[in-house]
């Protein structure tokens, strides 16, 4: 098992350089670069446009450099910790993420949870009693979220939760919050924001577990092991978590590879839509003013929760698939 | 009440979408206490229905509508319970069921979960009826491992079923539904799935456990060989109701009612004589029409019996993969199939029996092309001209690939549901590109009436058809392009008996009117004693004995073909299944087989000539008296 894991690890090291270099390309693709956008940016809005500034910040961040050895310091840089340089917000790219990253992963956890505490007990409902009232009525629920774009249910979230609640609209906390340190005020403001942007994030997941943990555990019921565990006298619940609802974790745990990106590139719309101080936003801008380094810093951030995902998910799926511990070495 | 169970008038409904369906039509029967009752009739005749409703486990659509079934619960001094009258799930029931009546289920794989090891599974129902420590239940559970014969208990315990062979993993289910002590044992075909070997040792397991148990079996089974040799009592069931019922000596000495007289006589045996042909409960009418005979002619000048298909050390090897997930491993090498020789001649029928895992299915994989062999040659003589099947191109082998067909064992996995009988039958005429669409469609209106189904159905669907109507259908695809060859790989071994006997028949008629050549491969030695004219017989990979039917079972020389002869359960009373002499025989490991029979690395065998093309595999260097022909 170690040496498993061990290598699974090298692999992520080639895995990801060649992310690296795709996310490169992609970034250098639309002509011109950050500068020239720039520079029309400020002609447009009839600014002066000093060349001297220009041609040192040119001079300073290569970009007068061969593809190949920007892309290199690039990956240098990021090796040391050093994620360049933003040129939009004139800050080092830590600086701009870093606590935009913390409430990015408060939102992404709270979401997940939500997504799993709502999504297994209807699930299990659902499979359970197939074709009654119940059923029909969750499904179509469920389908109803489905097929609710994200950010309408924002605006209405939002607009009931103001009229009700009296909460502020947009943000993650009261405006009073915004840059003070941390207190119990604040992390209650912060509370009484998170629910909106959980639901609308979190619905169209919720909406799909439902649907996917129902096809599977349903698959699962009708297997003669289910009918072995109740002759042995095994009471109901029991019978059902212990074996079919066992089985049918495997999809569940399969898909934490897809999980974290999905759930953090998927809120950005709605960030955007909610005015979270979360890293959805940024991205965004990013790519728009073709703020490179602040964009390929993200890239690279979501491929490597990704890769990182879909190891934690193979780990999980050996440990508890005793099938895929002991039979990995026979072929069919 | 002297009974251990009594069912009155039992009556159970499936609420299906059509409406309700009665399953069980006033059924009553017994059990007495330690006694073994066989419940016999066909698929659908609502045996494995009495079997849950006894267990309070019937499927949802399904509702006992009246009757009683009256259980006196040996635990609680023979207190009489209607069983019918307790909530299924409620904890008086779920303390009868695994507790004082448990059941095992015809398949060993699918009947165990893969995630919980064996020893859990087991304690779990431990555990669940007896208030009894962790250790101690760790114990019993060991105890009862070795008592359904596990070699090795203690690492046996922390195994997963799908690291157990299907013999061991059935004894694993045994041992869970034993693991309390039921009164009553309810079996549901517990060795369908199995080979005849296994079989043997199963049987011979379930009576060894109640006679020290002390508890009643209700043995479920369509399989009257098994009945004879486990049963005290016999009822036959047929469309949900009782036909007859009775003790074992009455029911096979005098059989009163018609079905159960039909029954006997569809099963195949060893006593029928040269050209005596099955009797089944329902016969098929079929017709021939002219396209079928309109077959492209054999050159006159051709011998007769010439050999259609000869095979010559034909070998295939599996690998298992060097690198396990979790570090590397030792690659091993299964050899599947080791330098098989047979010769098929014109119109014979070639039978291929052995155990599962034998090789025998690879065998004709590797004829079909289907997988690659390792080594030797498969040679097909096509109206005088001969070609390797294993070296001509792919494009030559379009043309030959015509000239063989393939039946398969499970009708509905064979059969495209989403497809219709015509399209299916059609497939093989349109890849081939045969005819024109009316030419074709006549042709497969003459196929279905020559497998004895209606035209009429043909544009229905694979699942609206019974398992025997869909083997005709696939019977009636192979021979769309009029093969010269038949490869049928256990064509019948999922059908009931009294479909089993029709099928057989439709394949040996059609044999005769279509002049066709079989490779008929099995592991029900009665059914290719049936059917073929020679027969191969086949273990780890090597064909042991091959000689023709008349000779093969009445003087059997190879070790491994008298020992599954043993083990064939004869549907009579005198020749029961004799388990003693049986387990001297040993196992079916070539290595530990009595000299000159026992296959090593060190010990070079050979195939010898015993007379009449009678041939046995022993050592080199054997005489033929050693070999007592």
């Amino acid at each position: 098992m170690v040496s498993y894991i061990f290598r699974r690890l090298l692999i992520m090291v080639p895995t990801l350089l060649a992310i690296s270099m795709i996310v490169f390309i992609i970034i250098e693709l639309p002509p011109g670069d950050y500068l020239e956008s720039y520079v029309a940016e400020l002609q447009a809005q009839g600014e002066n446009v000093d060349p001297q500034h220009i041609e040192f910040l040119r001079e300073n961040y290569g970009f007068g450099d061969p593809p190949v050895q920007r892309y290199l310091s690039w990956i240098g840089g990021m090796l040391q910790g050093d994620f360049g340089y933003s040129f939009e917000y004139r800050l080092p790219v830590t600086d701009v993420v870093g606590d935009r990253l913390f409430l990015t992963i408060l939102v992404s956890m709270a979401t997940i949870l939500f997504t799993w505490m709502i999504a297994f007990p209807i699930g299990i409902y659902s499979a359970t009693h197939q074709y009654s009232w119940g059923d029909y009525g969750l499904t179509f629920i469920g389908l109803l979220g489905l097929a609710t774009p994200n950010f309408l249910l924002a605006l209405i979230l939002l607009y009931f939760a103001n009229v009700y609640f009296g909460t502020s609209i947009g943000g993650l906390m009261d405006a009073e919050f915004i840059g003070k340190p941390w207190s119990l005020a604040k992390a209650i403001s912060v509370l009484e924001h998170l629910w909106i942007p959980v639901v609308v994030i979190g619905t169209s997941g919720t909406a799909g577990m439902i649907r996917r943990l129902r096809a599977n555990l349903l698959d699962e019921l009708q297997k003669q092991y289910v009918t072995t565990a109740k002759a042995k006298g095994l009471a109901p619940f029991k019978a059902l978590v212990k074996y079919p609802l066992r089985a049918a974790l495997n999809f569940f745990i399969s898909d934490i590879g897809n999980l974290l990106p999905s759930i953090i590139s998927g809120a950005e719309l709605v960030a955007v839509v909610m005015s979270l101080p979360t890293t959805g936003p940024i991205l965004i801008s990013a790519l728009q003013s073709q703020d490179m380094y602040l964009a390929g810093s993200f890239l690279m951030f979501l491929a490597t929760l990704t890769v990182v995902g879909v190891l934690i998910s193979d780990l999980l799926l050996a440990w508890l698939d005793p099938r895929i511990r002991l039979m990995g070495a026979n072929t069919k | 009440m002297d009974d251990l169970i009594r069912i009155n008038d039992l009556r159970v409904e499936f609420s299906l979408l059509g409406g309700t369906i009665e399953a069980v039509k006033g059924v009553s029967m017994r059990i007495r206490p330690g006694s073994t009752v066989a419940l016999v009739g066909e698929s659908g005749s609502g045996k494995s229905v009495i079997a849950q409703s006894i267990m309070g486990i019937l499927p949802k659509v399904g509702r006992i509508t009246s009757g009683e079934i009256l259980f006196a619960d040996p635990d609680k001094n023979n207190e009489v319970i209607d069983i019918v009258s307790l909530s299924p799930d409620g904890q008086q029931m779920r303390d009868i069921r695994g507790g004082s009546i448990s059941i095992i289920f015809q398949e060993p794989m699918t009947s165990l979960s893969q995630f919980h090891t064996v020893g859990d599974q087991i304690g779990e129902a431990l555990h669940l009826h007896r208030d009894i420590g962790s250790k101690e239940g760790r114990e019993a559970v060991e105890k009862m491992l070795r008592l359904v014969g596990f070699p090795d208990p203690s690492a046996a315990i922390d195994t997963y079923a799908f690291e157990l062979s299907g013999g061991l993993r059935q004894r694993a289910m045994i041992a869970m539904a034993l693991v309390c002590r039921p009164a009553l044992l309810i079996a549901d075909e517990p060795t369908t799935a199995l080979d005849v070997s296994i079989q043997a040792t199963i049987l011979k397991l379930i009576k060894e456990l109640q006679a020290e148990l002390g508890m009643a079996v209700l043995m479920i089974t369509h399989d009257l060989g098994v009945v004879a040799n486990v049963a005290d009592e016999v009822v036959v069931l047929y469309h949900g109701k009782v036909m007859e019922s009775g003790c074992v000596g009455d029911i096979f000495g005098k059989p009163g009612h018609k079905y159960l007289q039909a029954l006997i006589k569809a099963v195949p045996h060893f006593d029928m004589k040269a050209g005596e042909r099955l009797t089944p409960v329902h016969e098929i009418d079929y017709e021939s029409g002219p396209l079928m005979s309109a077959k492209e002619p054999w050159p006159s000048d051709l011998d007769k019996e010439a050999t259609l298909l000869s095979v010559n050390g034909l070998t295939k090897h599996y690998t298992t993969r060097k690198q396990s997930w979790f570090g590397s491993r030792e690659a091993t090498r299964i050899t599947a199939v080791d330098g098989v020789n047979f010769d098929i001649k014109r119109g014979e029928c070639l039978g291929l029996v052995g155990e599962s895992g034998c090789g025998k299915s690879s065998v004709s994989k590797l004829i079909m092309r289907a997988i690659s062999s390792d080594a030797g040659t498969v040679t097909f003589n096509d109206r005088g001209n001969i070609v390797d099947l294993l070296s001509v191109e792919d494009e030559e082998m379009m043309p030959l690939r015509r000239k063989i067909q393939m039946i398969f064992q499970d009708p509905v996995g064979s059969l495209n549901p989403r497809m219709t009988v015509f399209d299916i039958i059609r497939e093989p005429l349109v890849i081939h590109e045969i005819g024109s669409a009316r030419e074709q469609a006549d042709m497969v209106r003459e196929l279905v009436r020559l497998v004895g189904l209606d035209p009429r159905f043909l544009n229905r669907y694979p699942h609206s058809f019974s398992g025997g109507q869909r083997q005709r259908i696939g019977l009636a695809r192979a021979l769309a392009l009029k093969p010269d060859l038949l490869i049928c790989d256990e064509p019948v071994s999922a059908l009931d008996v009294s479909i089993q006997a029709q099928v057989l028949n439709l394949f040996k008629d059609l044999q005769k009117d279509l002049n066709l050549t079989y490779l008929f491969i099995s592991h029900n030695l009665a059914v290719v004693d049936y059917i073929a004219d020679r027969i191969a017989v086949m273990c780890r990979g090597r064909i042991v004995e091959i000689a023709p039917r008349e000779l093969l079972f009445r003087n059997p020389v190879h070790h491994y073909t008298r020992r599954l002869m043993a083990a064939v359960p004869y549907p009579d009373l005198d020749r029961k299944l004799d388990f003693s002499s049986f387990e001297k025989l040993g196992s079916n490991e070539p290595a530990s087989w009595p000299k000159p029979f026992a296959i090593r690395p060190d010990l070079p065998s050979a195939m010898f000539d015993l007379g009449g093309e009678h041939y046995v595999l022993a050592a080199e260097g054997t005489s033929p008296r050693e070999l007592g022909s």
